[in-house]
């Protein structure tokens, strides 16, 4: 158990058991995301890594345990958490543009009643900005590439203004351009004193991108530093005897 | 006829009034209906109505609009909530529980009209007219009642716009922000049902569905934003309403249901060839010219 | 024949055509179909009686038919357009054929007797009036004849090409690439289900035939999950339907057609709640089932998860679990019971201490599930 002091933590998770009708599961997770960091979850499919996130979030119901973020449940503030979902959870042919999706992240602050005005308009432009999608605001957003999408995603994100960023496969089927977008945006956040937790599922770009890591096979293999995380042993763990081919030498 | 009957002639008022309002009502909670992918439930629920214009009627023994469109508004929930229960529990797809629900509880109104009809006092029987669309015979203080009924929706959907959006684009991102999203879609149905009982009295059951789909169908195809899209589809829905009753007014045998839905289908099918923004037409001619520079 | 038993047969001729139609339309997800070309067709009437130049059964059927076919026809070039969404298509098609038709029969048939209202409601009971003569011999109903022979070309359609449905309904790329030409095969089939669905509508109306051309399969489908089975069984359900409804209505004296929708649907609400294994209450208790066998797996996994650490004691105490593992008392001795009786655990003062057993079912759960 972490010896840490408790406001390190952006996350602790204690004896988190999720269980659908069918997998994926996880059982018993103890787990503690250090605030300020980049944290990945990291395991092969199946493992249980979007349900992790979901359950943080409380989007899934959990079986047994508690999920406490900076010191308090979910529920006593959800607007502090940025959700950044996969690509493939919305529709795409929504009549929305870039823009209107970046507004979205601004919802839960304007509160009741309220629109957004000129103010959030600019905000949401420069976070746009931030991304390189600022000339694209005005369009549709089906009509946005794979990876523009996921940049009109993570505008959203800072346009929330979150403490903590919980990312889907922010990486997924995303172009050179875009990967590197996320990178600077994931870099960015974390200069400001964000957490940031991603679930990603490149071991080989993993160490480069991310300060600490969960590996995640259905229960915790190992948690902390990437450094201290991505052994042989651990690896091995976590995806079984193919781990040596998914790392690149 | 010239255009100022429209204000002086006491029938031909309250029938455009009345369709212009059922298309204005219509065309914004079809907006979010035809989003949700729920184009067919307001068939489903306006057939659902049935039963519950029957039951009102042998609960109360009144055959005024405000009972039986409270009676058709509870038996559309009811089929609403049997509709979700089907697709949340069970493996069924939804075409099949909305075909269930919608013959079941029609099948059954049919029964009960049938005991209606028995009754000593069936010289009033006549339910199923209220379910066939009158609008020929809407009255004053029919028209006044769904007047009432539309400002509520209207100032609600205008009120929870935002809420509404981001509910509809991503239920899961929504619930993250902190909205109360079960609420919000339990809100959304019951929108939807208030939409359908004032369009069962005008144009019927079976073209309850056209006056959902079409105006936002037709809008689609000219705008890219959301808030747009309401605005046009509401227009659509209100000019097909005015002009629909002006056409069945002014000539003989010409009902005003059918009359609304052909030139909704009409506003349809121009918008599908020629809308602004995702017209076919244009894509057509686009690709032309890109395979013309290309060869 | 008497009257009584030429509306019984045609009753249950009805249910067991239009349940055979229904089990692949249900299985390809095209159930609304239905409900659209049995609103679609009153054109196609208007049509054939317009060619025809008078009241012809043919002109009509044909009319009819073509109509439904039109229908589907354009639900999926709309589709195709990629600019509606299927259930939107079917939302805009049918009103507006519905609409066309409507008009034409108040404008120029305004004297002839096609009341658009009892298109939706059918009358059944009207069927025994209606024969079929040859030769000054009295047949019985007509719409018996039609609708045996729909339910013959149903069943010599399924049997020549029941592989061939299979496969482009589980796998239309597949069926495509052994040149099965699934287009062609799908318009054949809708064809034969417009032409059921005008059949069964006008013996017992519009609503009635969608009823009994969708809620026989989807009943049958909760009780097995074998093809075969199931079209036995939907058309066993559609005839005892139609012999149940008619029954309880004559009994009653109330409309056979609403009658037998309503006996529909509660066969197939009885079974979406008490089917074994996929209805709803069977569901519900598996659920809870395996939600406690999930919380007591997690119990025994945690109690591993802390042995021979330096927390152990702490960890294993029933109050500490009720606080970390998120529990009620009343949850926690449930789960504790359950994890007792299936020999995980035993309990030693305020303490649970796991078992050999205990440990090697958390062992074989996480090796289980791994993915």
């Amino acid at each position: 158990m972490s010896v840490r002091p408790a406001l390190a933590h952006a996350i602790e998770v204690r004896d988190l058991t999720v269980a659908y009708e069918e997998k994926p599961v996880l059982w018993d997770l103890d787990v503690d995301v250090r605030s300020g960091a980049l944290t990945a979850i990291i395991g092969p499919n199946g493992a249980g890594k979007s349900t992790l996130l979901k359950a943080i979030l409380g989007l899934v119901p959990r079986v047994a345990g508690s999920v406490s973020i900076f010191g308090k449940p979910l529920s006593e503030d959800r607007g502090k958490v940025g959700y950044v979902p996969q690509r493939s959870s919305v529709d795409w042919d929504f009549p929305a543009d870039a823009l209107d999706v970046v507004l979205m992240g601004m919802y839960g602050r304007l509160g009741w009643l309220r629109r957004p005005g000129r103010t959030e308009r600019e905000k949401a432009l420069e976070c746009l900005e931030e991304v390189g999608m600022r000339e694209l605001a005005q369009r549709q957003i089906g009509r946005l590439s794979g990876g523009q999408q996921q940049r009109v995603f993570l505008a959203r994100a800072l346009a929330q203004d979150a403490r903590l960023y919980m990312m889907d496969e922010p990486f997924a089927g995303v172009d050179a351009v875009t990967e590197q977008a996320v990178v600077e945006t994931l870099r960015k956040l974390r200069d400001r004193g964000k957490t940031v937790v991603v679930v990603h599922h490149d071991l080989g770009s993993a160490p480069e991108y991310f300060d600490e890591a969960i590996l995640l096979n259905v229960r915790l293999v190992a948690s902390g530093p990437i450094d201290e995380v991505f052994t042989p042993e651990n690896l091995h763990k976590t995806y079984g005897a193919g781990a040596r081919f998914l790392v690149a030498p | 006829m010239t255009w100022t009957e429209v204000f002086t002639d006491y029938t031909l008022r309250n029938v455009a009034l009345g369709s212009a309002i059922l298309g204005v009502v219509s065309g914004v909670l079809g907006t979010f209906a035809v989003l949700r992918r729920q184009g067919l439930a307001g068939d489903a629920l306006a057939h659902a109505a049935l039963p519950g214009i029957c039951l009102a009627y042998l609960a109360t023994g009144s055959k005024a609009a405000p009972v039986l469109m409270l009676g058709a508004a509870l038996a559309g929930w009811v089929g609403m909530v049997i509709l979700i229960g089907f697709l949340r529990r069970t493996r069924v797809d939804p075409g099949s529980a909305l075909a269930i629900v919608l013959t079941t509880f029609f099948g059954f109104g049919v029964v009960l009209l049938t005991v209606v009809q028995k009754r000593p006092d069936a010289g009033q029987a006549g339910l199923d007219k209220f379910l066939f669309g009158q609008a020929a015979a809407l009255v004053q203080d029919q028209v006044v009642l769904m007047a009432g009924l539309s400002v509520v929706v209207l100032v609600l959907i205008a009120a929870l716009f935002k809420e509404f959006k981001v509910f509809v684009f991503d239920v899961d991102y929504a619930r993250t922000l902190g909205l109360p999203t079960g609420r919000l879609g339990a809100l959304l149905t019951a929108l939807l049902v208030i939409a359908i009982v004032i369009g069962l009295n005008t144009v019927g059951v079976v073209l309850m569905s056209a006056m959902l789909v079409a105006p936002a169908a037709a809008a689609r195809q000219w705008t890219e934003s959301l808030g747009r899209m309401i605005l046009l589809a509401a227009g659509f829905g209100a000019t097909a309403g005015i002009f629909g009753a002006l056409w069945s007014v002014s000539q003989d045998h010409t009902p005003t249901g059918p009359a609304i839905v052909l030139i909704l289908s009409l506003l349809v099918v121009v918008s599908l060839l020629f809308g602004s923004s995702r017209g076919w037409v244009w894509e057509r001619v686009r690709r032309h010219r890109q395979s013309g520079v290309g060869a | 024949m008497s009257g009584a038993l030429a509306i019984a047969l045609v009753a249950i001729v009805a249910g067991a055509s239009c349940g055979l139609a229904g089990v692949f339309l249900v299985l390809r997800r095209l159930a609304m179909m239905s409900d659209a070309i049995s609103h679609a067709i009153l054109p196609g009437l208007v049509a054939g009686y317009f060619f025809a130049r008078g009241p012809n059964l043919i002109a009509a059927f044909l009319g009819a038919t073509a109509a439904g076919v039109l229908t589907v026809f354009l639900v999926e070039t709309i589709v195709r357009m990629r600019r509606l969404k299927e259930d939107a298509a079917i939302g805009l098609v049918f009103p507006a054929l519905f609409a066309i038709g409507v008009l034409l029969v108040s404008r120029y048939f305004a004297n002839v007797h096609l009341d658009t209202d009892a298109v939706l409601y059918g009358e059944i009971a009207l069927a025994p009036f209606d024969t079929w003569n040859v030769a000054g011999r009295n047949l019985g109903p007509q719409s018996l004849w039609v609708l045996a022979g729909l339910g013959l070309l149903n069943a010599g359609f399924l049997y020549l090409f029941f592989k061939e449905l299979k496969l482009s309904t589980f796998d239309p790329g597949l069926a495509e690439i052994l040149g099965f030409r699934p287009g062609l095969l799908h318009y054949s089939f809708m064809t034969i289900i417009a032409m059921t669905t005008v059949g069964a509508f006008s013996a017992v109306g519009a609503i009635l035939a969608v009823a009994l051309i969708v809620i026989p399969a989807v009943t049958a489908s909760f009780w097995t999950t074998r093809l075969p089975v199931v079209i036995v069984l939907s058309i066993g359900i559609g005839a005892f339907a139609g012999l149940l409804g008619y029954g309880a209505a004559t009994a009653i004296d109330v409309s056979i057609s609403g009658a037998i929708a309503t006996t529909l649907g509660l066969l197939v609400g009885g079974s979406a709640l008490f089917a074994p294994r996929t209805g709803f209450v069977a569901q519900a208790l598996l659920r809870r089932r395996q939600r406690w066998a999930f919380a007591a797996t997690a119990l025994v996994i945690h109690l591993a998860h802390h042995r021979g650490t330096d927390a152990e004691v702490e960890e294993s105490r029933l109050d500490h679990l009720q606080a970390e593992l998120g529990w009620s008392s009343d949850e926690v001795n449930r789960i504790v019971r359950e994890s007792e009786e299936a020999g995980w655990t035993i309990r030693e003062g305020d303490r649970l201490v796991l078992t050999e057993t205990g440990a090697r079912a958390a062992a074989g759960r996480l090796v289980a599930d791994r993915a």
